[in-house]
């Protein structure tokens, strides 16, 4: 045959950024009316390779077409206009300008996004608010919409579901499903290897800046994919979680009655046991931003109460509650990061937080270095985090915490963005914390970790806890009865 | 994925050494123009206006890595020399004390409106600036109305020589520079200051008490201020209500240059300490070719802002993000 069109060619596309090589060389081929998957471990070099498709960066080698036709892109409305759109890895709307000053500023039409929102069955925010204070999944339903407005032939999404909770990622999929009818392409960028077996057509894997396998996903699985980006690297046995079967509890680390915030939340009690991985399932905005925040003392609660180990914690500051042991890894890492400093900086801030004098140096240098050894953390680019790959930058706010120490650990999410090597290393990690006596709340919008970490799971509906139900049982079809407040889950209390 | 150890300090900064190259043209441009530069009487001198500035230009420094800024260090400066001149005679070391303790009070108060009560670091500190102002007009004609004549001692420290070019003045600088060195690279509240100034929420999470490391800057900058002013009246000799007016923009200036960050966050000392002193030289040599005071003004105004929008656009487009 021919050649056929292809919606997207690279040949030996290379970047690096001052000594650090991201790209060595990359061959990539999207067709038209394709959703191909470019997969690969955290810093593999996909943000990067996203960055020079759409615009964003030059490379500094290697050619690109576009439909058959080459292109050098100037900027990402040069890239626009050739039908390449992305959503970035980050929320790209500027936090402190209007959702509606926001899409001015890349020339969309409101009244586009507008009807792409109402398309996905959203509920459309007022344009007038900020961007800022918008939730997260929001935003990056904002940011897809925006996309979508520009009619893009080829749509790249990285890692846009890594924040959003199960019944909005099936929302994108399905704009995915309509794209390639409509003849478009899509280049989709995820960790959930469950995803690539549900959507895609073809997969491709980066390694250390290469193409190391490209299949037809039908035809591969998810060995073939894991073996591909991790290399000679094997996986990391998965610790059975503490199968619910009866284990003795310990003592209540945290205790929260009646718990509710004059809005959302409403009258939510449960208990965190000591030596205990306590999940929370919700589908989005059920509440779960409000309960994290207040726990964290980040609010304070309009009625109820949050105790921790017996200690009424009054909620005026994160202080009050990091000072009895409670951290939190809040759902955007950008609440956590300090994008200019180091990695080092950034992972000893509770420890500078604590003590105004002259640094131990030799602690610092020990705990942070263990801290890095032990997620793994890639520290090529460590003198700013910000220059940090996506996955990195969200273990470096997990091991702030392993610095600085707790009993209890909020996270939200806590494996987003990371890898599948390393996430095994984070699911082991909460065991171990579980294991001395320590104890852990997690939010995850990814039902299978349920099963695998948590001994039992809390299903949030409408402000307050709907039931609670052993972590074997959580799954989609549960969490779905729970959304039409159908749960057959025993109530708490 | 190589585990690399985090390193102790982080590499010098490239543009520090373009700094020094900066500093070294315009030294020899100097020595060209006028042939007395060089001379050890004219180097002292450089160095007598350097310090004030340099000290000033720290506390700002300090006030800028937290996203804010300090528009009342010149007349913190002014009210600080002002008060140890009328007090000289309750003796050298309390007028001194009490000086500082005008600088203390100002902080404090700048500190805690900002900080907790939230009023913009801009309007505040300007706000102040015009206080002082009317406060001292006032007060030289009524409640700090006397002699405005430095004590011996401060005159000595502000004026004198050690040994050739070293004045006295350059030994509490060195004093005070180290630890504001030391301070921000390896104490907790360095860090903390650098935290706040990157990503305020980030550092409320982690547990720091922001307000706490606010009110802490905007007193050291004060104090800076307050020192800084003693040595400018000790220089002169006595003190008038003019005498810090013109260090504002300077130190400004001199942080902005050095790479500090007007959006907070990054920068540091070193970079300051190199802008002062490009200023002073820059300002000896055009006091050299008789340039005007207005002109030098536009040319000073013209540099922050140059300088302030190069930072910007480079520190975005480092990461190649937007
Ligand atoms: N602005 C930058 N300056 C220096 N190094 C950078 C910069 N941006 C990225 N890097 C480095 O390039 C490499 C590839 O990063 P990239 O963001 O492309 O990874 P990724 O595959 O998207 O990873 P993740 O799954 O974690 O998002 C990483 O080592 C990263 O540290
Ligand atoms: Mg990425």
């Amino acid at each position: 045959m021919g050649e056929t069109r292809e919606a997207l060619r690279t040949r030996a596309v290379a970047k690096r950024y001052g000594p650090v090589v991201a790209l060595r060389s990359v061959d990539l081929s999207v067709r038209p009316g394709e959703i191909h998957a470019l997969l690969g471990a955290n810093g593999a070099g996909k943000s990067t390779l996203v960055k020079i498709l759409t615009g964003v960066l030059a490379p500094d080698s290697g050619e690109i077409e576009v439909g058959g036709r080459p292109v050098a892109f100037r900027s990402p409305a040069d890239a626009r206009r050739h039908g390449v759109t992305p959503v970035f890895q980050d929320p790209a709307l500027l936090p402190d300008l209007t959702v509606a000053e926001n899409l001015r500023l890349t020339g969309t039409g409101a009244a586009d996004v507008l009807e792409r929102l109402r398309e996905m069955d959203l509920t459309p925010p007022d344009f007038r608010t900020p961007a800022g204070e918008l939730p997260l999944p929001l935003l990056r339903m904002l940011d897809l919409a925006r996309a979508l407005a520009h009619r893009p032939a080829l749509l790249v999404l990285d890692e846009i579901t890594a924040a959003l909770p199960s019944d909005y990622a099936e929302r994108v999929f399905a704009v995915m499903r309509r794209t390639r009818e409509a003849g478009g392409s899509v280049l989709f960028i995820t960790h959930r290897l469950l995803e690539v077996q549900e959507v895609c057509d073809r997969a491709t894997v980066l390694r250390d800046g290469r193409d190391v396998d490209t299949h037809v996903v039908a035809e591969g699985g998810e060995d073939r994919i894991v073996a591909a980006m991790l290399g000679d690297k094997a996986v990391g046995a998965v610790p059975a979680a503490g199968s619910t079967a009866a284990r003795p509890t310990g003592e209540k680390l945290l205790e929260v009655t009646d718990l509710g915030d004059g809005g959302r939340l409403k009258d939510v009690s449960f208990a965190l046991h000591a030596g205990e991985v306590l999940g929370v399932v919700a589908l989005e905005g059920q509440g779960q931003d409000e309960l994290f925040e207040l726990l964290a003392g980040d609010r304070r609660a309009a009625s109820g109460e949050v105790a921790v180990r017996g200690r009424r914690l009054a909620g005026r500051h994160p202080r009050e509650a990091v000072r009895h042991g409670v951290a939190l890894v809040p759902s955007d890492r950008q609440e956590a990061l300090l994008p200019m400093r180091s990695v080092r900086e950034n992972l000893a801030l509770p420890l500078s937080g604590r003590r105004w004098g002259p640094i131990r140096l030799n602690e610092e240098r020990r705990k942070v270095g263990a801290v890095i050894e032990r997620l793994e953390i890639d520290t090529r680019a460590q003198d700013e985090v910000r220059r940090l790959s996506g996955g990195n930058q969200q273990k470096v706010a997990i091991g702030r915490w392993l610095v600085g120490g707790f009993d209890v650990l909020l996270c939200f999410d806590l494996t987003r963005g990371i890898d599948v090597g390393t996430k095994h290393q984070i699911y082991a990690l909460l065991r171990s914390i579980a294991e001395d006596g320590r104890g852990v709340l997690m939010f995850t919008s990814e039902l299978r970790e349920v099963p695998m970490v948590c001994d039992r799971a809390l299903v949030m509906y409408g402000g307050r806890v709907a039931g609670e139900l052993p972590a074997a049982e959580a799954d989609e079809g549960m969490l779905l009865n729970a959304a039409h407040g159908l749960t057959r889950a025993e109530e708490v209390g | 994925m190589t585990a690399v150890r985090a390193r102790d300090w982080p590499k010098v900064d490239r543009s520090l050494l373009v700094l020094v190259g900066v500093l070294a043209a315009l030294v020899l441009a100097n020595g060209v123009i006028d042939q007395g530069f060089l001379s050890a009487a004219q180097l002292r001198n450089t160095l007598l206006v350097t310090v004030p500035l340099a000290l000033i230009a720290g506390g700002q420094t300090l006030c800028m890595l937290t996203g804010g800024i300090d528009l009342s260090v010149a007349m913190t400066a002014t009210a600080a020399a002002y008060v140890t001149g009328v007090r000289a005679a309750d003796g050298t070391a309390l007028a001194i004390l009490e000086g500082l303790a005008v600088g203390l009070v100002i902080g404090l108060v700048n500190g805690v409106a900002i900080a907790v009560f939230r009023v913009n670091a801009l309007i505040m500190t300007l706000g102040m600036s015009a206080i002082l102002t009317g406060l001292l007009t006032v007060g030289s004609q009524t409640f700090l109305k006397g002699a405005t004549r430095m004590p011996e001692f401060v005159r000595e420290l502000g004026g004198g020589t050690i040994v050739g070019p070293i004045p006295w003045n350059l030994l509490v600088w060195l004093l005070l520079g180290g630890l504001l060195i030391f301070g921000l690279r390896r104490t907790g509240l360095g860090r903390l200051i650098y935290a706040i100034g990157g990503n305020r929420r980030a550092a409320r999470l982690a547990g720091v008490r922001v307000a706490s490391v606010e009110v802490a800057v905007y007193v050291a900058c004060a104090l800076l201020a307050a020192v800084a002013g003693i040595l400018i009246g000790g220089r002169g000799g006595s003190v008038d209500l003019q005498l810090a007016g013109s260090y504002l923009l300077p130190s400004v200036a001199a942080a902005v240059i050095g790479g500090t960050s007007i959006l907070g966050g990054s920068g540091g000392y070193t970079g300051t300490i190199l802008g002062a002193l490009i200023l002073s030289v820059l300002d000896t040599m055009l006091n050299v070719l008789n340039v005007d005071e207005a002109v030098k003004q536009v040319l000073y105004g013209t540099i922050v802002l140059v300088l302030a929008w190069v930072y910007i656009r480079t520190s975005r487009a480092r990461t190649g993000d937007r």
